[in-house]
């Protein structure tokens, strides 16, 4: 191969080129301050709005629900955070599940620490959430749920209209983290019965620092940030411009491909899968044998740890993940797969392949071709793989 | 990241494998954790004669352990003895400090190799 191989789109993705043209004015000539009040500001006003319909357009919600923000941490924070200390006054309890990123998470655990409590129902061994688990937990201080729609690690689909549904007819607020599912799954926030929907620009070929939050019309959500009247004073700060402008770009390619993108991700998935499960003895998929993103191979090799598969996959120009990149240099494993039931050893075996836009015929036969070495490679190494390494 | 000491050592190792009829053997770590290693050693005239390794971990665990056995390899035991974790890290260029437990592996497996070793020769001059 002569140029490296990137199957980590969970991770991030590059700028489309037609998103990057979309941008490029609003770096250059565009500069005006939509708050101003004069021509450049007003051009820059008009265009931002026009964002903001295309996003609402493309999940089925009404522009003024779409709220600009940093990415899907902001999103995720303030969601949380957010409808969390507006509804307090009606109960403290708050439901997630195990499997959920770190920006639901640890905004969940700060809460906690102040006087919220916290459910998290649990996930099967395919990353699944049962619905009824969600209606058990539910209290009558139950005020907000947060349930990711799907996995960034396995990529596991869940039910949520059916949470939602559960969720709504409770009285309480749902949000739904559906970073890993734009461009991925048809998105429509009145299927899902979502209150609050957090998005974020880079996993679908828009630039970094950008995302969105939908906030339902009426449901009452407390500032994270004082400062301005942008985003009807909600979300105060100056615009992200360039970035604004290239996600409602990204998003409105990513729909337009879906149809096509969905099914042939899934058949060089298969392909990948297929023909390691062909060379490779002892390893496993992680995750939903159906109910999972077309992009998304999680799966575990015996014997080996996974950073020295990322390393030695690196050392081939090949670049893949282990779990989330944010919690790579963290030495637990993945709390995903430890809440699936996988072993802890097993879980360190384990990386994640997401394949994109980027991706070819030609880098799974690459990607085949340069990973069964390396797994041998590995378990010679290994004290505790003490089989042989191919299949003959 | 890593160094490129680290980065030397994880791609080509040094004394990977098995000593099959070695004189001490140190076995460390916990698959649980995600890190485990094994050191044989061959020993002559109270010298590390030949050394080895097998290490399931992350690129810092292999590394250190290729540059413990790289260290040990020719030394008397009681030098051997006196390799310490740190210096491994150091002669690496250092790690990241979320890896330092990993360099932990290594002098430690060296240390049991040596230990095992000693025990064997009392247990053989008792009889
Ligand atoms: C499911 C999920 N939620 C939230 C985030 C955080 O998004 P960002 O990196 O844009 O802050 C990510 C990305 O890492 C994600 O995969
Ligand atoms: S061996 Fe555990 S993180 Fe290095």
């Amino acid at each position: 191969m002569d140029r490296p191989i990137y199957m980590d789109h969970a991770a991030t993705t590059p700028v489309d080129p037609v998103v990057f043209q979309a941008m490029e004015p609003w770096l250059k000539d565009s500069y005006g301050n939509p708050s101003t009040m004069y021509t450049a500001g007003l051009i820059a006003a008009g265009a931002l709005e026009r964002a903001r319909a295309s996003i609402a357009e493309r999940i089925g919600a009404q522009p003024n629900e779409i709220h600009f923000t940093s990415g899907g941490t902001e999103s995720d924070n303030w969601a949380v955070k957010g409808a969390a200390d507006a509804q307090q006054n009606k109960g403290r309890h708050l439901i997630t599940s195990t499997i959920e990123h770190h920006a639901v998470l640890e905004p969940l655990e700060f809460l906690e620490k102040r006087g919220f409590e916290v459910t998290r129902v649990p996930v099967d061994n395919t990353g699944m959430i049962d619905p009824e688990d969600v209606r058990k937990a539910i209290r009558p201080d139950t005020v907000l749920v947060s349930i990711m729609h799907s996995n960034n690690e396995v990529g596991t689909i869940q039910p949520i209209a059916e949470i939602g549904a559960i969720v709504r007819e409770a009285g309480a607020i749902f949000h739904t983290d559906a970073v890993q599912s734009a461009g991925k799954l048809p998105l429509d926030v009145a299927a899902m019965n979502a209150d609050l929907l957090s998005l974020a620009g880079h996993k679908f070929y828009g630039p970094k620092g950008v995302g969105a939050l939908y906030i339902r019309n009426r449901v009452r959500i407390t500032p994270l940030m004082q400062g301005g009247a942008q985003e009807r004073r909600r979300r105060p700060g100056t615009h992200n411009m360039p970035g604004i402008i290239g996600m409602a770009a990204a998003l409105e390619l990513v729909t337009d491909r879906m149809a096509e993108e969905g099914p042939r991700l899934r058949g060089l998935r298969n392909r990948l899968w297929e023909g390691m499960h062909e060379t490779i003895p002892d390893i496993a998929i992680n995750g939903h044998p159906t109910e999972c993103l077309d992009n998304m191979l999680n799966f575990r090799v015996e014997g080996i740890e996974g950073e020295a598969m990322i390393l030695c996959l690196d050392m081939n120009l090949i670049g893949v993940s282990s779990g989330s990149a944010c919690t790579t240099g963290s030495l637990d494993p993945s709390h995903v797969l430890l809440a699936m039931g996988i072993p802890a050893e097993e879980a360190h075996g384990s990386i994640r392949l997401s394949l994109g836009h980027t991706n070819t015929e030609a880098d799974v036969d690459y990607f085949l071709e340069a990973f069964p070495p390396v797994v041998a490679r590995l378990r010679d190494m290994s004290p505790v793989y003490n089989k042989p390494t191919s299949r003959q | 990241m890593y160094s490129e000491a680290v980065m030397d050592h994880f791609r080509s190792p040094r004394n990977m494998g098995v000593i099959e009829d070695a004189d001490g053997v140190g076995e460390v770590g916990n698959p649980t954790c995600g890190d485990m290693m094994r050191i044989t050693i061959k020993v002559k005239d109270d010298r590390i004669e030949d050394v080895k390794f097998q290490t399931l971990g992350c690129g810092a665990a292999v590394a250190t352990s290729s540059m413990v056995t790289e260290m040990a390899k020719g030394k008397s035991l009681d030098d051997a003895s006196e390799i310490s974790n740190k210096s491994v890290a150091e002669s690496l260029g250092g790690l990241p400090p979320n890896k330092m437990h990993c360099s932990n592996l290594a002098a430690d497996g060296l240390h049991e190799a040596i230990k095992d070793y000693r025990s064997r020769q009392t247990a053989a001059s008792a009889t």
